[in-house]
């Protein structure tokens, strides 16, 4: 299965707000270690978008394996992953000389994968590495 | 059981001050009314990091505050290019004390806003900012516009209690009468509420501020047939809903000052409520995200005359976003050791400035364990502000308001161990001193 090319954006979710300051939970990963895309880029990569399926997302910074979910009122080609560390995996930290990073408008490549989510903690260990 | 009313929420730049919050018998809030869900989570606590710790061979060690304070002190007296960053989930009183440890150890000192609303302070410098209150807003605004912003989510009350939903003085009833217009890039939640949804190409929004200003200043005949997704059509309508209205905000969000042109979307949108004076009232405001991300910005203009990312290295305020961004000093690996309050860089930073982060030594201050907690050398467990410690704090409308002790706690302030950390760092120069 190919994958799809899209403009992945990244931001605020209520679940993401109300899990803010209870990072190392369960509920913070369910709800930012998430994908969402359009139907038509689901159809594409032959994905049902319940959350159960894994894609990984790469892009110029890197790559993360995050789950699929379809989202409501994406146009095709628009991809979003709830602002967080999964998110900024894969967000180039060139700032372009203005102080802040790209966290929106990134070109990213998305296959399905049935590689697994890592962790908040494998993340982490992934930096210190 | 004691029952506080009008109690003022730490969360977002809204700080709702209408919240209702229960107190038991042994001293624990029990419940908390009025506030969003996000409001509510953050006003009822959960998993505190319990102790002071320092980390010894990869693990952290439980210790006193005195301990944990002293190998802070000994951190920042070391480094030769500290960083300090966070200073926005804290009180005025603390961003204070952290300005004059910045000064004392010739560190850089930067706030959420450079991830955040960085952008739209620098085209506030440029060009000026036409705002208002939210009261203001509240009684008069007819036409609510959010660009790029997401209420429902990011600020769940702030049409219930500042703007379309709201009921005012002049507009009695509420969202009868006013009209809400959502431009954003997807259909969000708030979009689905709006009573005209534009949805611009991603990156487009430089673009569609061009065409309406183009079209209020009376240039229509220049825009093309469609502007980055946007007909002509529906810029001609909302230009013409504008024209018509007696008083108009744009509240503005990450999705311009995170995308395409940065600062010079957010110039543009301020450029784009001049136009539109051409014609009636129109005003326009940055959702500021953190309660007192705000706040900070305003301490550090007082004391240093500039608003965020400064380098005090020098011995004198130097200040280039791009250059003393804290993801800049990070990304290019400048600085040497990093202090972290009530804030989470692991979590929020893209991935090239953590993998620095992680390499220096960290010291955090913070209630909560979170993802910075996994390197951090020195952990200081604060008391939250708003909830267990009182202070001044100032809403996105840069209305200064004093947040309140609700309830006792067994931990420290965050300005006194800020000031503590001075103290000790003081102390500590004075004897190499000799």
């Amino acid at each position: 299965m190919g994958g799809v090319r899209v403009i992945l954006i990244s931001g605020r979710t209520l679940e993401q707000g109300t899990n803010l300051e209870n990072k190392l939970s369960d509920e913070y990963m369910n709800a930012t270690a998430v994908c969402e895309l359009s139907e038509r880029e689901l159809e594409k990569l032959g994905l049902k978008g319940d959350g159960t399926e894994r894609v990984r997302v790469r892009t110029s910074a890197g790559e993360i394996v995050v789950a699929a979910k379809k989202g409501e009122g994406y146009p095709e080609g628009v991809a979003f992953i709830p602002m967080g560390p999964w998110a900024n995996a894969v967000v180039n930290g060139n700032t372009k000389g203005s102080g802040m990073p790209f966290f929106k408008g990134i070109e990213a490549e998305i296959e399905p994968t049935d590689d697994e989510i890592p962790s908040i903690y494998d993340l982490m260990r992934r930096y210190k590495e | 059981m004691a029952v506080y009313t009008d109690v003022l929420c730490p969360f977002c730049g809204c700080i709702c001050d209408d919240i209702v919050v229960e107190v038991g018998e042994d001293g624990k809030i029990t419940k908390v009314k009025g506030a969003c869900a996000i409001g509510r989570s953050k006003i009822m606590g959960h998993d505190r990091m319990e102790s002071p710790a320092i980390r010894e061979d990869g693990e952290l060690r439980d210790c006193s505050y005195d301990e944990a304070i002293k190998r802070a002190a000994e951190i920042l007296a070391d480094a030769r290019r500290p960083l300090l960053y966070g200073w926005s989930s804290t009180v005025c009183e603390t961003d204070r004390a952290g300005v004059e440890l910045a000064v004392e150890i010739g560190a850089i000192i930067d706030n959420t806003a450079s991830v955040c609303h960085g952008p739209s302070i620098l085209a506030i410098q440029d060009v000026g900012l036409p705002s208002c209150t939210l009261g203001q807003i509240r009684n008069r605004a007819d036409i609510v516009i959010y660009w790029g912003s997401n209420p429902v989510f990011a600020h769940p009350n702030h049409m219930k209690r500042y703007s379309y939903l709201s009921k005012g003085r002049f507009t009695p009833g509420g969202k009868k009468d006013r009209k809400m217009v959502v431009v954003d890039v997807r259909e969000t939640k708030s979009a689905k509420l709006a009573d005209l949804f534009v949805k611009v190409r991603p990156g487009g929004d430089f673009l569609v501020f061009s065409a309406l200003r183009a079209i209020l200043r009376g240039h229509e005949d220049v825009v093309p047939d469609e502007v980055a997704g946007v007909e002509k059509k529906d810029l001609l309508s909302l230009a013409e809903m504008i024209k018509n209205a007696n008083f108009i905000i744009t509240f503005f969000g990450m999705g311009v000052t995170h995308s395409g042109a940065r600062h010079n979307n957010i110039a543009n949108a301020i450029e784009f409520t001049r136009a539109a004076h051409l014609h009636t009232k129109a005003t326009i405001m940055p959702m500021r995200g953190h309660y007192n991300v705000n706040g900070f910005n305003q301490v550090c203009t007082w004391l240093l005359g500039y608003p965020f990312s400064i380098d005090l290295s020098q011995g004198y305020p130097w200040y280039n976003p791009g250059e003393t961004g804290a993801v800049d000093v990070l990304v290019h690996g400048e600085c040497d050791a990093a202090l972290i309050i009530s804030s989470d860089p692991a979590s929020h930073f893209p991935a090239d400035a953590v993998r620095h982060l992680a390499r220096i030594p960290v010291i955090q201050i913070d209630p909560y364990p979170n993802p910075t907690t996994e390197f951090a050398d020195v952990v200081i467990p604060s008391a939250i502000c708003g909830v267990e410690a009182e202070g001044s704090v100032y809403r996105m409308d840069s209305v200064p308001l004093r947040v309140r002790k609700i309830v006792d706690s067994k931990f420290m302030a965050d300005e006194e161990i800020i000031r503590r950390i001075l103290e000790e760092v003081r102390a500590i120069k004075e004897k190499e001193g000799e």
